[in-house]
C-alpha cells in the first residue's frame, strides 16, 4: 500500500464536496424561508423591505451570501464533473432498463432536477436580486405614528442627493422610513402567470431534489445508523420535501390570487 | 405443476473484446418452468451446437449462488426479476409463455465484454489486491477465539463478507459505481481486530484503485442494495466513507523526526 491521492480528487472527495455544499444550501433555504415569510405580513411591506435592506447591507450576511453563490456554483460544477465521469463509466448503455424496480425516480434524475433549479435560481436572481441592486425597483416611504401605530405609505419620488437607498428618522412622534420597495417588486412580478407557474414547478423540483438529496448528503458523510437515520429521513422528506417547498410555492400563489 | 413455455430471447452476441457486437434473436422452445435460467440457456446452446452455430458464451461455475460467476442483465435487471438471487438461482417460473427476454452483459467501462455475455471482472481483483487482505505472522496456529470480538461486530463483519464479488451492484448502478463492492470488502476487515493494522491505508488504497479502474460515482440511488444477490447493505458505503474521510483527515500518520 502506497501513499494515496489528495482527498478532493477522489470519487469520495468529490461526493464530499457535493454533500457539504448541498447541506449548506439546505441551511440557507431555512433562513431564506423564514425571512420571506414576512411577505405574508399585512403591513404594506414595511417589515419585508426593512429585512431586504438589512440582508443586503449587513457585512456578515454579505460574506455568507458570497459563500452561498460559491456553493451553488461548486455544487453545479462538481455535479457536472461527476455526471461526465459517470457517463464515461458506462460507455455502452443497456438496451433495456428497469430503473423503477430498484430505485426511486428522483434519485436517478437529480441532474435534471438540479438543472431546473439552476435555471430557477438564475431567473429568481434576475427577478429580484438584480432588480433590487441595479434595476427598476421603486422607492417607498413609510410614515408610522409611534403613539398609535398607524402607518401610511407614499411614493417616494424626490430622492435627495444624500440618500443612499435607505433612511430612517423620527420627527414629531412620526417614524419615517424611506427604502427601496422590494415588496411591490415582488407583488408586480407575481402578477405574471408564467412566472408564478415556473416558480411553483421549480418548488416541485426542489421538493424531489431534496427528498433524495438531504438523506443522500448524510449517507455520503457516513451518517447512516438505525438509531438516527429515521430522523434524518423524516427531516428530508417532511421538512425539505414538503414544508419548505410548499411555503415557498405559496408566496407567488398568494400574490397572484390574493393581492 | 410443471408447465412448458416458448420464449423469444434477444441475446447480445459479440465475438471478442474488439467486436462491436449486436443483438441476435433466438427461440427457446419447450422450456420447463422449474429449470434455472442457466439451464434454459444450456438447452438453447445444445440446439445451437447441433446446428453447428457458435453457442452463447456466458459465465457460470457453482450454480448454487455462492461463486459470483453468473451474471447477465435480464430484462434490465441484474440477475433477473427476482430479489436476492443470482442468475443460477433464477427459475423459469419467473417468466411466462411467449415472453420476450432481453439478455445483456454487465455494462461498465471497467467490465469489458470478452465474448457474448461474459465480461472481464479482473478490475475487482485488482481492487482486492490493492488492500483487501490482512497481514499475519507466520508461526504456530493461534487458538480459536483467542481475540474477543463482540457478537454484533462479528455478525456485521460476516454480513459484509458475504459479498460474492459478482458485480451486480455495478451492473445495476446508473453510474456503474463499484462502491457497494468496495465498501463491503473494506468493511469486513475494518470491523475486525485482525484488520486494524492496514485499516486506514486499506480504505485509501482500495478507493484509489476503484477510481483508477474507471468505475462511476455513487449517487445513493440504492439500486445496488436492491439488486445485490446476497443482501449487502448501503450502510457499508457509509462506513467506507467514514473510513476514507477519517483516514484522510486524521489517520495519515507520518514519522516526524
Amino acid at each position: 500500500m502506497s501513499k494515496s491521492k489528495p482527498v478532493l480528487t477522489s470519487s469520495l472527495g468529490k461526493k464530499l464536496v457535493m454533500s457539504l455544499t448541498g447541506l449548506f444550501l439546505c441551511t440557507f433555504l431555512i433562513v431564506h424561508l423564514i425571512g420571506n415569510l414576512q411577505l405574508f405580513s399585512d403591513d404594506l411591506g414595511y417589515s419585508f423591505n426593512n429585512y431586504a435592506y438589512f440582508m443586503t447591507h449587513f457585512t456578515p450576511i454579505k460574506v455568507v451570501s458570497y459563500l452561498l453563490y460559491a456553493s451553488i456554483i461548486i455544487h453545479a460544477v462538481y455535479a457536472l464533473i461527476l455526471t461526465i465521469k459517470n457517463k464515461a463509466a458506462r460507455p455502452i448503455e443497456y438496451n433495456k432498463t428497469d430503473g423503477k424496480a430498484n430505485s426511486t425516480w428522483n434519485s436517478r434524475n437529480m441532474g435534471i432536477l438540479g438543472t431546473v433549479l439552476l435555471v430557477f435560481i438564475a431567473t429568481h436572481m434576475q427577478n429580484f436580486w438584480f432588480q433590487y441592486k441595479f434595476g427598476t425597483t421603486p422607492y417607498v416611504e413609510y410614515r408610522t405614528d409611534i403613539a398609535t401605530g398607524d402607518r401610511q405609505t407614499d411614493q417616494f419620488d424626490n430622492v435627495p442627493e444624500t440618500y443612499t437607498g435607505y433612511r430612517s428618522f423620527v420627527d414629531n412622534g412620526v417614524e419615517t422610513v424611506q427604502s427601496k420597495d422590494l415588496y411591490t417588486q415582488v407583488a408586480v412580478t407575481f402578477k405574471n402567470p408564467l412566472i408564478v407557474l415556473f416558480y411553483v414547478i421549480a418548488m416541485g423540483a426542489l421538493s424531489f431534489h431534496l427528498i433524495h438529496g438531504f438523506q443522500s448528503a448524510f449517507q455520503t458523510l457516513g451518517f447512516n445508523h438505525r438509531r438516527y437515520i429515521g430522523v434524518i429521513r423524516a427531516i428530508g422528506v417532511w421538512g425539505f420535501g414538503v414544508i419548505i417547498p410548499v411555503l415557498f410555492a405559496l408566496m407567488p400563489l398568494y400574490f397572484y390570487f390574493l393581492k | 405443476m410443471s408447465g412448458q413455455m416458448n420464449l423469444t430471447l434477444k441475446v447480445w452476441r459479440q465475438t471478442n473484446i474488439n467486436d462491436k457486437g449486436q443483438f441476435v434473436t433466438y427461440q427457446a422452445k419447450d422450456i420447463a418452468d422449474d429449470m434455472s435460467f442457466l439451464e434454459m440457456l444450456d438447452i438453447v446452446n445444445d440446439d445451437l451446437t447441433r446446428k453447428g452455430e457458435d453457442p452463447i458464451y456466458f459465465d457460470h461455475d457453482c450454480r448454487e449462488g455462492i461463486c459470483g460467476m453468473c451474471s447477465l442483465v435480464i430484462n434490465g435487471r441484474p440477475h433477473g426479476p427476482e430479489y436476492g438471487t443470482t442468475t443460477c438461482q433464477l427459475h423459469m417460473r419467473s417468466f411466462h409463455d411467449g415472453q420476450t427476454i432481453v439478455i445483456e452483459p454487465w455494462r461498465a467501462a471497467a467490465f469489458p465484454v470478452l465474448k457474448d455475455l461474459a465480461v472481464d471482472r479482473t478490475s475487482f481483483e485488482r481492487i482486492q489486491q490493492a488492500g483487501g487482505y490482512v497481514n499475519v505472522n507466520t508461526g504456530g496456529v493461534p487458538d480459536a477465539n483467542a481475540i474477543a470480538i463482540p457478537k454484533r461486530i462479528a455478525d456485521e463483519a460476516f454480513e459484509s463478507a458475504t459479498c460474492i464479488g459478482c458485480g451486480a451492484c455495478v451492473a445495476a448502478c446508473k453510474n456503474a459505481s463499484a462502491m457497494l463492492f468496495v465498501s463491503a470488502k473494506i468493511s469486513q476487515f475494518a470491523l475486525l481486530p485482525q484488520g486494524q493494522t492496514e485499516r486506514y491505508e486499506r480504505a485509501q488504497s482500495m478507493v484509489d484503485q476503484m477510481d483508477a479502474e474507471g468505475f462511476g460515482n455513487c449517487t445513493n440511488t440504492g439500486a445496488c442494495e436492491a439488486e445485490c444477490p446476497v443482501g449487502i447493505k448501503m450502510t457499508n458505503i457509509a462506513r467506507m466513507n467514514r473510513e476514507y474521510f477519517t483516514a484522510k483527515l486524521f489517520r495519515e500518520e507520518d514519522v516526524h523526526n
